[in-house]
């Protein structure tokens, strides 16, 4: 659905220039919801407004949805464009108009008839939730309100794609999780693409079949969210991981909980897919002359499976612990001992 | 009692000159707001990171706008006779102070216009871009729906001036209540006339300021 191919963007001012996108490439399938995360100026904005011409790359190819949008300009870009839509962190709706008329307002710049705007308009506010509030100004909606608004006058069109310049980045966690879910409901009943980027991993978990980890202007890792969650490779891709699987205040508790218990070991235990919903520990307790101390745990649900982590601490005899270990590790459960007493 | 106080106010020609006040500043409100926006809509669009960016286009207009608001309004107009005279045929009449207004106030109501302009929020602008929108569908929807306020708070400031400047015009000879309260109080010493004029043009201005500010807060629903 999009292709990325070589693509580098340069900005040139009298500074000198930035290369805000490097060298990158990238496919993105029909039906995916594909995310970009990266830290601000990492080029993933620019990378998105890539993708329906806002920018025009330096060197390389955009193609989405059949359109050369790198290359096409003037009416036919326009017309890409109503494929292709877009939500923005800022919502940017036009405040003269009410919630009905800003739905519209991609409907009247597509030429449809007025009797067909009024139909279209019904259904769309129906299919964001937003009964019983169409003629508010979007002075008088929430946040979250606004958002949804965003989306209905994106789909207005029947785009083929979504794409979502951080669309939740403006909300408190609450409305950020009921956008998401939006956002999965359309992918799943209207099979639409979506691109989104973030710099929140939580967004990442929560919706997206794929991500891209964007550092400098350059996609440092790419793959299926679950495999990134389980085996992050490159230093920042670790550091957004644990934005997911580790609170804040982990590192701090568990230095204090391996001087709390000099004895035994504590272990860090990473579960990804089906190994996270079996019945580890119970088997640990059966099968070994060891006590076990749960002491952190979290486990997080991704569009590919569930991925969880899990302090515990281990006790007893030090053959019986190395045992338990290595049972554990034959259970495809990640293991990290983090400290010897 | 009116009489009373003003023994000397023919009160049909105080009449007339009020018409005549009204029709110079309606004409020239009009005028102005077309002018004025469409002045305004060229130095925001050619501005810099705007639709049309055109860094000499600006120059040229912006240069062209800062000249006729730095002229003061009396000299404006003698400057403008021989214009006047070549566009009407004459220099007597209200007709002949029509030139002089809207070139005086349309540059000055064109600045108000680029900073209603400036303040529509750039992300709207990329919205509509991102729908597919063409330029003029964003001028029509987007630019100037998101600006009227502005546009109504401007061109009732820019009318309050016109009718000051209506009064000047009237001096050499345009006609309405300036003319009238030069010639018929201020020349022949009737300060009765002269004051009644200016009540007048007073209350015109307040009838102007308050139908602006009902439809600024109508229309403003941010």
């Amino acid at each position: 659905m999009i292709t990325i191919k070589d693509v580098q963007k340069i900005f040139s001012s009298n500074k000198g220039q930035v290369k805000a996108v490097d060298e990158v490439n990238l496919e993105v399938k029909e039906g995916e919801i594909f995310g970009v995360i990266g830290y601000s100026g990492a080029g993933k904005s620019t990378l998105i407004r890539m993708l329906n011409g806002l920018e025009i790359p330096t060197h390389g190819s955009v193609t989405v949805a059949g359109n050369e949008v790198s290359k096409i300009k003037g009416s036919k870009l326009r017309k890409a464009r109503q494929e292709i839509s877009m939500i923005f962190q800022h919502f940017n709706l036009l405040w003269s108009r009410t919630v009905r008329e800003n739905i519209a307002f991609s409907l009247e710049i597509a030429g449809v008839s007025r009797q067909e705007r009024l139909k279209r308009v019904d259904e769309l506010i129906k299919l964001v939730g937003l009964e019983g509030r169409e003629d508010a100004y979007p002075s008088q909606l929430s946040g979250g309100q606004k958002q949804r608004v965003g989306i209905a006058r994106a789909l207005a069109n029947n785009p083929k794609v979504l794409l979502c310049d951080e669309a939740t980045s403006a909300l408190d966690p609450q409305t950020t999780d009921s956008i998401l879910e939006l956002l999965v409901d359309i992918n799943e009943r209207l099979g639409l693409t979506i691109v989104l980027i973030t710099h929140e991993m939580h967004v990442i978990r929560k919706i997206c079949h794929r991500v891209a980890v964007m550092e400098g202007g350059r996609i440092v890792e790419i793959g299926p969210v679950l495999d990134v969650f389980k085996n992050p490779k490159a230093g920042i891709t670790k550091r957004f991981v644990q934005q997911v699987t580790e609170p804040e205040e982990t590192k701090e508790t568990i230095d204090h909980l391996v001087d709390l218990y000099p004895k035994g070991k504590v272990v860090q235990l990473g579960f990804v897919g089906e190994s996270a919903e079996q019945p580890l520990i119970t088997n640990l307790i059966r099968h070994f002359q060891v006590t076990v101390n749960i002491l952190q745990g979290k486990i997080s649900q991704t569009q590919n499976g569930s991925y969880g982590t899990l302090f515990i601490h281990v006790d007893g005899e030090a053959e019986e612990v190395a045992k338990a270990i290595e049972y554990i590790h034959s259970q495809q459960v990640g293991v990290e001992v983090i400290s010897n007493a | 009692m009116l009489n009373e106080w003003s023994p000397n106010v023919k009160w049909d020609s105080m009449w007339e000159a009020t018409v005549e006040t009204l029709y110079m500043t309606t004409i020239s409100v009009i005028a102005t707001f077309i002018l004025g926006a469409i002045l305004g809509l060229l130095l925001f669009l050619t501005s810099k990171g705007n639709i049309w960016e055109n860094a000499a286009i600006n120059k040229i207009i912006s240069a062209f706008v800062n000249v006729f608001r730095s002229i003061p309004f009396i000299i404006l107009i003698v400057l403008l006779i021989p214009f006047t005279k070549f566009l009407l045929g004459t220099m007597i009449g209200e007709d002949a102070a029509l030139p002089a207004l809207i070139i005086g106030a349309a540059p000055f109501y064109a600045r108000m216009v680029e900073i209603g302009l400036r303040e529509i929020d750039k992300g709207v602008i990329e919205a509509a871009k991102s729908m597919g929108a063409k330029t003029s569908t964003i001028i029509w929807k987007v630019l100037l729906p998101e600006s009227m306020p502005a546009l109504v708070s401007g061109i009732t400031v820019t009318a309050i001036a016109l009718v000051g400047y209506t009064a000047m015009a009237g001096v050499i000879g345009a006609g309405g209540l300036g003319n009238l309260a030069y010639l018929e109080g201020f020349q022949r010493s009737r300060s009765d006339v002269t004051l009644m004029a200016t009540v007048i043009i007073l209350i015109i201005v307040f009838i102007i300021q308050f139908i602006g500010d009902i439809i600024t807060t109508k229309l403003d629903k941010r």
